[in-house]
């Protein structure tokens, strides 16, 4: 079988850190080849070599056999290379074909030719079935339409090899099979696939081999019908994971969240929560199951105080806290993840210490009238980063400096150790790898087990059956039905979130009225 | 190279870099650098009048710098020093003139007056930034004119018809027999303690105090400061008001200082303006704006010198003293790009 693509002992470092040692990939022609490895473990590091991105200190790179030297992303242009990139680069307020010409722009006697050039990408898109308008603005379509512009980029400039960096991380589970779907298009259209992730069930469901790295070090490349996910993530992450989180039998107590026909409208005043009611009591956890966008953010928005809801009431221990602000409703008992760990989870430019102090900083002991103790502060901040192995420098690190795995840690740890009787965690293991999703599956489970009530929002269907004790299923700003994950499967939760209601959906609901 | 050495470098290569190219454009318009130069040195240090008016140059500005550090730092760009620093200069003048109290009540009140003007200078532009998200820099400039010509006004109108509010008295008066005794007469004022005391003071809301902590997180990221639980609205509004707080002294400094009264002004200071760059070159922090407060003083006190020794003609000296804090400021861009190399490199 012919190699498109050899990286032979491949070794890139920066300063005294090897970020590559000696690591070997070779991609088959044809094939979905999974590059699999923790965050953090060079896998972007290894593909920005082969990109021309960064030069390494030893190794060689083969294409189609033909030893070359990739000195920057135009030579790998050359070279049937292309590149989809995780956070897009497109231009928000241009139109598809703009953005796809951009750099490579077709041109006639100095002008631009947008109508030749829509005609070949719809023609391309056509070939791929990709569904793809030309004359779409990019601020207009969804983001698995955007991420297939980025696909049709590389394919406008002739790529054969396309290398897709964590295609799915903002992917909703529909968008997930339908780009599974195109990438198997891609192969038979005679493409090769480099998949970087470290998601296990993508590898398993679409590559055919898969290289898995470590802390840098090449670990060896498996063919993906002789393996299994648990193999895999003892590879990846060099000891035996748990995926099914274990997990006693709940015992729930008094309510600790109720919400009575919440209505809530987002910020073009469009209701986004439609007279919602949904109960979570302490020693339980309660999962909301849900396609982005079916009026999560608002309702997680309206109970923290973040939004203000135009009716309905949010009771939190007793107390009614509809349309308190934020403060009132963290006094009230809520620890809250939330969804966008960068724009409201975290001061970026702030140290993590100060990020720790976050929610705790104006009361004893860390300010004492008015004046801030930042010796306290440092307790605090040395405290959560042991408790809960935050990897920094050190607490004057800047938040910004953390991997996304250790800045959720240090969110995790700053909303647990304050020890609220209601933690709502919005979207709480998105992005990370599977060692570090354990680990905070644990804390919430830990949570519950201490009698409190934990709310979880998640878009991945298996964390949600793995972790709940219940599940409400959200649909155009509803819940729809509560089932048990012991009873439900991922077809039936897949339809409720899809909004179809299932034909023995009146004996179903009679089960969960029971459970309530 | 460690960021100690960075730290120094720095610094020293841009004034070495500012002062080459400053005597290229010498040479080139055919005067001589090392005359100029030396008239620039024996304007700031070459006795004891010119050190005393050095020292009394840098006050003014120790204060304006402070007060755009202080918005930026909480992420406002306060544009608006000039025109907070005008009616602080007018209603110290006015509190001096009008008012006739023992010192001890008279001169704080006098300072108060000049503090209380500027932050409701600033007020304005600063309510109106967090309730209606209208941009500072536009408010700001406009109210930069509202000043100039409402203080232009109602000094005439206090003076009926004249031109200056008239000598303040003596018992609102910062000035300071043993600095004039010291400095040959010199303007040199005690207005430079009070400077001084607020680099201190900005230090200490900003690193010591819980209110300082909120700022500071509301300058970085209003989103996680609101989830937090802050109040981002009376957080902006506090900022412009110590802002102008600040810019209001610089005012102060003026009035009850250097020159005694307030006089009709046929245009701006320039003091709240030359702030911006005092506060960019000391990069926003307290001990960097005494650096940048210092040189800015210093080369603009000196330099009125150069045409009288060396007789360089005052347009090239402005031009030379240009390209010297340009240089500086660029050393500070330079810096910031070491650092975001240095730290890309860390993030890999």
């Amino acid at each position: 079988m012919d190699y498109v693509i050899e990286m032979l002992g491949i070794r890139k470092e920066f300063g005294s850190f090897v970020a590559n040692d000696n690591i070997t990939l070779q991609l088959k022609k044809g094939e979905i080849h999974a590059l699999l490895g923790e965050n953090g473990a060079g896998k972007s590091t290894l593909m920005n070599v082969l990109f021309g991105l960064y030069q390494p200190e030893a190794g060689e790179i083969k294409v189609n056999g033909k030893s070359v030297k990739v000195t920057d992303p135009n030579v790998a242009n050359d070279l049937g290379i292309g590149m989809v990139h995780q956070h897009f680069m497109l231009v928000e307020n241009f139109t598809v074909t703009e953005n796809i010409i951009l750099g490579n722009e077709l041109t006639k006697s100095g002008v631009i030719s947008i109508k030749a050039a829509s005609k070949k990408i719809k023609e391309l898109s056509d070939t791929y079935g990709l569904d793809v308008d030309p004359t779409a603005k990019i601020e207009d379509i969804s983001v698995g339409m955007q991420q297939r512009v980025e696909i049709l980029k590389t394919l406008y400039r002739n790529a054969d090899i396309l290398i897709f960096d964590e295609p799915t991380a903002s992917l909703t589970p529909q968008e997930i099979k339908e780009l599974i779907q195109i990438m198997k298009r891609l192969i038979e259209e005679g493409k090769s696939i480099i998949l970087i992730t470290h998601k296990l069930q993508e590898i398993m469901d679409v590559s055919d081999r898969v290289t898995v790295i470590r802390k840098g070090k090449g670990i060896g490349t498996v063919i993906t019908a002789e393996t299994n996910p648990n193999e895999l993530a003892a590879l990846m992450v060099g000891r035996q994971v748990e995926f099914k989180t274990v997990k006693g039998e709940a015992y729930p107590k008094e309510e600790a969240l109720i919400i009575k026909d919440l209505i809530v409208t987002d910020y073009r005043g469009i209701e986004k929560v439609k007279g919602l009611n949904l109960t979570v009591r302490k020693g339980e956890i309660l999962g909301i199951a849900g396609i982005d966008g079916n009026g999560q953010s608002e309702l997680l928005e309206a109970i923290t105080g973040l939004r203000k809801s135009k009716s309905g009431k949010v009771t939190i221990n007793g107390k009614d806290v509809t349309n308190l602000k934020p403060r009132k409703v963290t006094e009230a008992g809520v620890g809250h993840i939330p969804q966008d760990r960068h724009k409201h989870g975290l001061v970026l430019d702030f140290s993590i210490g100060h990020n720790i102090a976050l929610q705790t900083y104006y009361q004893k002991p860390i300010s004492v009238n008015g004046i801030m103790n930042y010796d306290e502060v440092s307790k605090l901040a040395q405290k959560i980063i042991t408790e809960f192995d935050v990897r920094t420098q050190g607490e004057d690190s800047l938040a910004r400096s953390l991997s996304g795995g250790n800045q959720q840690k240090a969110i995790i740890g700053r909303e647990v150790t304050r020890n609220p009787e209601l933690l709502i965690a919005a979207l709480p293991t998105r992005g990370l790898d599977v060692g570090a999703i354990e680990f905070i599956h644990q804390r919430l489970i830990e949570q519950r087990d201490n009698g409190k009530a934990v709310l979880l929002l998640s878009f991945e269907l298996d964390e949600v059956m793995n972790v709940s004790d219940r599940i409400a299923v959200i649909y155009d700003g509803q819940i729809v039905d509560t089932l048990l994950p012991g009873e439900t499967s991922e077809q039936e939760l897949g339809l409720l979130m899809a909004g179809q209601r299932k034909n023995n959906k009146a004996n179903k609901q009679g089960e969960s009225k029971h459970v309530e | 190279m460690s960021n100690r050495v960075i730290n120094i470098l720095v610094p020293v290569i841009s004034v070495i870099l500012g002062l080459l190219v400053g005597a290229v454009i010498m040479l080139v318009s055919g005067y001589d650098p090392v005359k100029g130069y030396i008239a620039l040195w024996n304007g700031i240090f070459g006795d004891a009048y010119n050190m005393g008016e050095t020292v009394r140059q840098i006050t003014p500005y120790l204060l304006s710098g402070l007060a755009v550090a202080f918005a930026f730092r909480t992420g406002l760009f306060n544009i608006g020093v000039e025109g907070q620093l005008i009616v602080g200069w007018f209603a110290a003048a006015y509190v001096g003139v009008a008012f006739d109290f023992p010192m001890y009540i008279h001169l704080p009140l006098a300072i108060l007056a000049a503090a209380v003007a500027g932050g409701l200078w600033a007020f304005i532009p600063g309510l109106l930034k967090a309730k209606l998200q209208v941009h500072e820099v536009i408010v700001t400039i406009m109210m930069n004119y509202i000043a100039l010509h409402t203080t232009n006004a109602l000094i005439k109108v206090m003076s009926d018809g004249g031109d200056n509010t008239g000598t303040i008295h003596a018992s609102a008066s910062l000035k300071s027999a043993f600095f004039e005794s010291m400095t040959d007469f010199s303007r040199l004022h005690y207005g430079i303690f009070i400077a001084i005391a607020m680099v201190v003071v900005m230090w200490f809301i900003l690193e010591k105090t819980t209110t300082g902590f909120e700022l500071k997180s509301v300058g970085f990221n209003q989103h996680a400061s609101q989830y937090a639980g802050m109040n981002v609205q009376k957080n902006i509004i506090l900022s412009m008001v110590i802002s102008g707080v600040f810019a209001g002294l610089a005012g102060a400094m003026e009035a009850l200082g250097t020159f005694q009264y307030a006089s009709i002004k046929s245009g701006f200071t320039g003091i709240g303006f030359d702030g911006i760059a005092v506060a960019l070159l000391g990069a926003n922090t307290p001990l960097g704006i005494i650096f940048g407060a210092t040189l800015f003083g210093a080369l603009k006190y000196g330099a009125l010198n150069m045409p009288n020794e060396a007789g360089i003609p005052v347009e090239i000296v402005s031009i030379v003293i240009a390209i010297i804090i340009f240089f500086v400021a660029c050393g500070y861009v330079i810096r910031y790009f070491l650092e975001k190399t240095n730290k890309k490199k860390e993030a890999k």
